[in-house]
């Protein structure tokens, strides 16, 4: 779906004369008076798209504009599941906003932001400036690039993937898979916790070595770990590699990448240590996405946007709540199924906001299904909820646990996650 | 804080939402809704091997997440979630759930299957599964409209042992052939 400009003054015009009055005299975007009940997401993910929905589905007087760049979605889970070459195409993994239109009466803005002005509640967009009430961040991630010497943010991941981020990149690494020669070498960097999905890089790893024992004899997967050990699912993972695939993973934990050579088509390790490969799969070191750190809402770190853990708004500026990857949730961990939580959370104390009523904690869940071969996956779960004295958000004692084996129920239930959240953020 | 002055702070939304009154205790919605990225939007599954939990009674809820709490019914990722919930959760949950519409799958199933499985529901089944699976007497589930692979996972189940038939339910299964017992799920699942 291209949007042109037409479209988009009727698709904002339907339901307020105000809006699209307010598009002709500034020549486009939605910057008139919003009667106090705008609200205007920002990002289209497993975190916005849920915001929005639920926001409409709570309070249909409130106005929601859906910001996204893209005219689609493609998911981050399940995509290593592509890679590994079980799927053919990412169109399972593909959401489309026309529904939430059509069935909630969310209007969809296909546009980049390219700037928030807090103060004025604005938000400047590529197809101009939308005025909004409370303003709710999704933004997904962004990458340290700066840490990695040599590392081009644009020119880089053209030759060496991160595929962190679904889509292009992710056909890209498969490509690069597919191309290689059998007896190669793939080299898999990971960067220091925390990340866009705890489990994901283990899960890569299992997903590749299984593509090189189908189809790339006497080939392996060096994985270089900057972490100390396996972030997620320790036990699970090492029971799968050594289940399936000994001989072909090479993991190797506290090992920092610092330097990459795409010409040389190798990483270095601290300065010191080079390692090459045929295929490198380098996933940088993380941050909030780019336009929460433009915003100025990053914590201390620099790097992540504390919030409120009841409403999610941003304890630096107010009136912007940030949800998902890119804000720091307390316990729960940086996916897909937490960011669905907290957008309905987040939902739930806008509307109650804006309607006078009162607030509700939070109560979410994360469940985060991994594979480790065709058939078999293994999951993580837990409930959690907001401790009054920490004022954070803390796992509730005896809900977090892992599978306690790898199994094919547990592949079977994945399948069906999948297909409940994508169909929970498209219809 | 009074409500004049919640009034202005909202009005004029000088306030950050954060600065205002304690928040109440979750929600039976904000306890559900972290439900529906498994089990769809109000509990209307999309997922085959997901239940869904709409039109569910509160009762067949509340003894669904007891049982998965106690480890009595087996579990993947519900038997740790059970346990994140109080009993007082659960009858939120249940009551949230048993107010959602019915949810109408669009399944293929096979017409002979559903024909036999209606014959046979009546007599066997129909007192505890009334008007054809889409209530249940006291604390029996809801069956019409259920994904055909997830009931076939729970019968898988009860035949292995793993989970516990009630006995009433014990004595009109065991006599039954799995070509009886798969056309009675036939027929469940096409109930809308």
């Amino acid at each position: 779906m291209t949007l042109d400009r037409r479209n988009f003054i009727k698709l904002l015009g339907g339901a307020s004369s105000l809006a699209l009055a307010a598009c002709a005299g500034t020549g486009g975007g939605l910057s008139g008076p919003t009667g106090g009940r705008r609200v205007v997401v920002v990002g289209g993910g497993y975190g916005g798209t849920i915001a929005a929905k639920y926001i409409r589905m709570m309070d249909s007087s409130i106005e929601v504009v859906l910001i996204e760049r893209n005219d689609h979605f493609v998911s981050c889970p399940f995509s290593n599941l592509y890679i590994g070459g079980l799927m053919k195409d990412l169109s399972p993994l593909t959401i489309k906003y026309d529904k939430l239109t059509t069935n909630h009466g969310v209007k969809v803005l296909q546009a980049e932001v390219t700037g928030i002005d807090a103060a004025k509640k604005i938000v400047m967009t590529s197809s101009g400036e939308v005025t909004y009430d409370r303003l709710v961040l999704s933004p997904g991630i962004d990458f340290r690039t700066e840490e990695i010497k040599g590392y081009d943010a644009k020119s880089t991941p053209e030759t060496i993937p991160h595929a962190w981020k679904a889509g292009p990149q992710t056909v890209l690494l498969r490509k690069q898979l597919e191309a290689m020669p059998a007896g190669g070498t793939v080299v898999l960097s990971i960067p220091l916790a925390p990340f866009r999905c705890p489990p994901g890089p283990y899960e890569r790893t299992s997903m590749i070595a299984m593509f090189l024992k189908q189809h790339k004899p006497k080939s392996k997967i060096i994985v270089l770990d900057a972490n100390p050990d396996i972030v997620s699912k320790a036990g699970l993972f090492k029971k799968g590699w050594k289940k399936h695939y000994e001989g072909i993973i090479d993991y190797r934990p506290a090992k920092k990448v610092t330097e990459v050579n795409a010409g040389k088509k190798m990483v270095t390790i601290e300065g010191i240590e080079d390692v090459k490969g045929d295929v490198i799969n380098l996933i940088p070191p993380q941050r909030a996405g780019h336009i929460a750190v433009a915003a100025g809402l990053v914590g201390a770190d620099k790097n992540w946007c504390p919030v409120n853990p009841t409403t999610f708004e941003s304890t630096i500026h107010k009136g912007i709540h940030v949800i998902g990857d890119a804000c720091v949730a307390g316990a729960m961990p940086k996916s897909g199924y937490s960011a669905n939580s907290e957008a309905k959370a987040c939902a739930t104390n806008i509307v109650n906001t804006m309607n006078g009523k009162e607030l509700v904690d939070f109560s979410g869940i994360n469940t985060c299904y991994s594979f480790l071969s065709a058939k078999e996956a293994v999951e993580v779960t837990g409930v959690y909820k907001v401790d009054k004295a920490k004022n954070a958000i803390i796992a509730v004692p005896g809900s977090v646990g892992v599978s306690p084996d790898l199994s094919e129920i547990e592949a079977i239930y994945a399948e069906s996650w999948l297909k409940n959240i994508l169909t929970e953020m498209s219809t | 804080m009074t409500m004049k002055w919640r009034g202005w702070a909202l009005a004029t939304g000088a306030l950050a939402i954060s600065a205002m009154a304690q928040a109440a205790p979750p929600t039976a919605a904000m306890l559900s809704n972290a439900c529906a990225g498994c089990h769809g939007t109000n509990g209307g599954s999309a997922g085959p091997s997901m239940p869904s939990l709409a039109g569910q009674s509160k009762e067949a809820i509340v003894d669904a997440m007891k049982k998965f709490k106690s480890g009595a019914r087996p579990a993947t990722v519900m038997g740790r979630l059970a346990k994140g919930f109080s009993d007082a959760d659960f009858v939120a949950m249940g009551e949230y759930f048993s107010k959602q519409k019915l949810h109408a799958t669009n399944q293929t199933l096979d017409k002979a299957k559903i024909a036999k499985g209606a014959s046979l529901q009546e007599t066997n089944c129909g007192r505890c599964h009334i008007e054809d699976g889409k209530e249940g007497k006291d604390d029996t589930p809801a069956m019409a409209s259920q994904w055909l692979p997830y009931l076939q996972i729970q019968m898988a189940d009860y035949l292995s042992g793993k989970r516990k038939m009630p006995e009433k339910m014990e004595e009109k299964v065991k006599p039954m052939s799995k070509q009886d017992l798969d056309a009675l799920l036939h027929f469940y699942a096409s109930v809308k």
